[in-house]
């Protein structure tokens, strides 16, 4: 699998070159700045692009920007977004078009590589990553409406990880439950939320988010 | 069409006479209370002279009615639209109950040069606040004009019984009726123009001698910076007091930790491989909980969002984040000085968590823009209102934050609601279609 990586911090992009290479992904190209950014993606067509939300020249949000002007250039590219910190209305921005491919992580979650690397797959295979911080914003903004309301307990911790972009199998693991439980919990929530189900997971995690974010 | 296009045309008309007539009538009633006061003024005049004379501790009783009748010739000279402010300095903190209380209280009346002014002002209003009756007089005549030519003058009779005199016609038939008729109306408009610029005149009078002097408005003005500036300095030192404490309980504490975990797996990889490795998960537990602790710092002291996008996408990310209803309108033609967008920022931010955590609100407006040098915003909630200054500290704190920029905060939030807050701080923006203010 190829990547473009982009991290102004040097230890930071090592680590993740390192990281990487150890699970057999092959680096396309690693800058340390947004500075053609969108053009090294555009000549390299890789598998997925990483990028931290804060880089050089500006430290606003060039990273941001260039992976969403990249996403123009080559659409459905997966984008992975890494940052210092979380904000709701980059991952509406990121999520605006609806087609998936996405992930949104603090940078704390490199520090544990298999789920890291399990994330990375999952966004350049066309699903999502959220970080639990993002998901759990987004259930704060949330915090008054009434199908949310309705949600058991156990309903609700099944929203979230699948708002992180979860798998049925993995939530399942997740709360060492049945996959047979975590589809009921999930048709459930989606006839509570007054959703229409659909069979692929990809989707339905985007419509969650898609609800959650509205 | 044409016909509703004349019939709107008439009624905006007829809607700018009712406005120009009701404000005649305004000011004339104005007019009427200056002349009273101007009557008033020869009173307190000759009330404080006798006070004088008598023993000049009797200034003490006299300036208060003096200060009053001053500060209502103030508020007149506003509604003209005449802005004068209070020059007076600002009272000692408390002066004793006896004698020597009443000396010092008289001596801060009598060196303060505004006292001077006002009764320079009440001498010289006796006779100028008299004009203030002339649209009374006017409407007076333009009455009696039109009773008149409508007839009256038959039952109205003078005692020579042959009619009644209107100025310098004797109002006696039809035709001297018509003429008084004409000479009612001319002194109708002529009263809807002047009423207005005699007040205006009277306002601006007012303000040559009621109104600070440069160096009152200078004094008054290094009052308030120092106050503000000293404001801030307590503000900051509690500020950087926080953050030390956070930083030594929070992140410097857990770094500790992790350096004595890190020692304990260093011990253990030899004998105890299967310590070692839970220790190591410990080091990176800790080590994601103290990168959350600095995350949260450091939303305190600049929030990222602020510094990445600036105010207008900041303020839009905290209506996203809030679980209110929030519409966000921020219309800033260019870039704000940094300090005052992060005040502006923290404000709003305040105003935001109040109206979840105390209103009952389910919707919030926030409006944001800057116009003439000012940065202005109003958020509004649809709460049960009740908010006041005095008890909620962060709205102390809100209002600290701004004046440290001459900024202001208005509170409008009636028992009951609905709440406003109109918060102003004058600025310049960086952008080379706008001038500095």
């Amino acid at each position: 699998m190829r990547v473009v990586l982009a991290e102004d911090l040097f230890l930071l992009r090592q680590g993740l070159i390192q990281l990487l290479e150890a699970y057999e992904f092959e680096i396309a190209a690693a800058l340390s700045s947004g500075e053609g950014l969108a053009e090294a993606i555009a000549t390299h067509r890789p598998d997925i692009a990483i990028l931290d939300v804060r880089l050089p020249p500006t430290f606003t949000t060039e990273g941001l920007r260039e992976a969403l002007r990249a996403r123009r250039l080559v659409p459905g590219l997966p984008i992975l977004v890494l940052s210092q910190h979380v904000e709701q209305m980059y991952a509406r921005e990121l999520l605006a078009d609806g087609t998936g491919g996405i992930g949104y992580l603090l940078k704390d979650s490199v520090f544990d590589d298999e789920q890291f690397i399990d994330a990375i797959r999952r966004v350049a295979k066309g699903g999502t990553a959220m970080d639990p911080a993002v998901v759990s914003q987004l259930m704060a903004s949330r915090a008054r409406d009434e199908p949310l309301d309705a949600l058991t307990a156990r309903e609700r911790n099944v929203l979230e990880l699948m708002a992180q972009g979860c798998s049925n199998t993995a939530i399942a693991q997740r709360l060492v439950v049945t996959d047979g439980a975590i589809a009921k919990h999930i048709s459930n929530i989606f006839t509570k939320l007054m959703l229409t189900q659909d069979g692929d997971n990809n989707r339905r995690v985007l419509a969650v988010l898609a609800y959650l974010n509205s | 069409m044409t016909d509703s296009a004349g019939a709107t045309a008439a009624a905006v008309r007829f809607g700018d006479w009712r406005a120009r007539v009701l404000r005649a009538i305004d000011g004339t009633a104005v007019g009427a209370a200056i002349a009273l006061c101007a009557i008033l003024s020869l009173g307190l005049l000759l009330l404080t002279a006798y006070s004088l004379v008598l023993f000049v501790v009797g200034i003490g009783v006299v300036a208060r009615p003096v200060r009053w009748l001053c500060g209502v010739n103030r508020r007149f000279a506003g509604r003209s639209g005449v802005r004068v402010d209070t020059p007076y300095r600002p009272e000692p903190e408390e002066f004793r109950r006896d004698f020597v209380g009443w000396l010092s209280r008289s001596r801060w009346i009598l060196t303060d040069p505004a006292t001077w002014r006002d009764l320079l002002w009440l001498l010289l209003n006796t006779v100028i606040g008299l004009i203030g009756f002339v649209p009374a007089v006017a409407l007076y005549y333009v009455l009696e004009g039109l009773v008149l030519a409508g007839g009256l003058w038959k039952t109205i009779l003078h005692s020579e019984g042959d009619g009644s005199w209107y100025f310098f016609i004797l109002v006696e038939g039809p035709g001297t009726a018509l003429i008084a008729a004409v000479l009612a109306i001319a002194l109708f408009f002529a009263w809807l123009q002047a009423t207005p610029l005699i007040l205006k005149a009277h306002a601006y009078f007012t303000r040559s001698l009621l109104g600070p002097t440069r160096r009152a408005a200078l004094a008054s003005r290094v009052r308030h910076l120092a106050e503000t500036r000293s404001d801030v300095l307590e503000t900051q030192a509690a500020e950087l007091r926080r953050i030390e404490r956070d930083l030594h309980d929070g992140a410097q504490a857990r770094l500790v930790g992790l350096g004595m975990t890190l020692g304990a797996v260093e011990r253990h990889l030899d004998d105890n491989r299967e310590e070692a490795r839970r220790l190591l998960r410990d080091a990176r537990e800790s080590s994601v909980i103290a990168l959350r602790e600095l995350r949260d710092l450091v939303r305190g002291i600049h929030p990222p969002v602020l510094a990445e996008r600036g105010l207008a996408d900041a303020l839009r990310a905290l209506g996203i984040a809030s679980p209110l209803r929030v519409d966000v309108a921020v219309t800033i033609p260019g870039q704000l000085p940094q300090p005052v967008e992060s005040a502006m920022y923290f404000s709003v931010s305040e105003l935001l968590t109040n109206a979840l955590k105390h209103s009952g609100a389910h919707r919030v407006d926030i409006k944001v823009w800057h116009e003439h040098g000012v940065l202005r915003a109003h958020v509004a909630d649809d709460g049960h209102g009740g908010a006041v200054v005095e008890r909620g500290a962060g709205l102390v704190g809100i209002r600290g934050r701004l004046a440290t920029f001459d900024g202001t905060m208005e509170i409008e939030s009636p028992l009951g609601g609905p709440t406003a807050m109109k918060l102003e701080m004058p600025c310049a923006l960086f952008s080379p279609k706008t001038s500095s203010c």
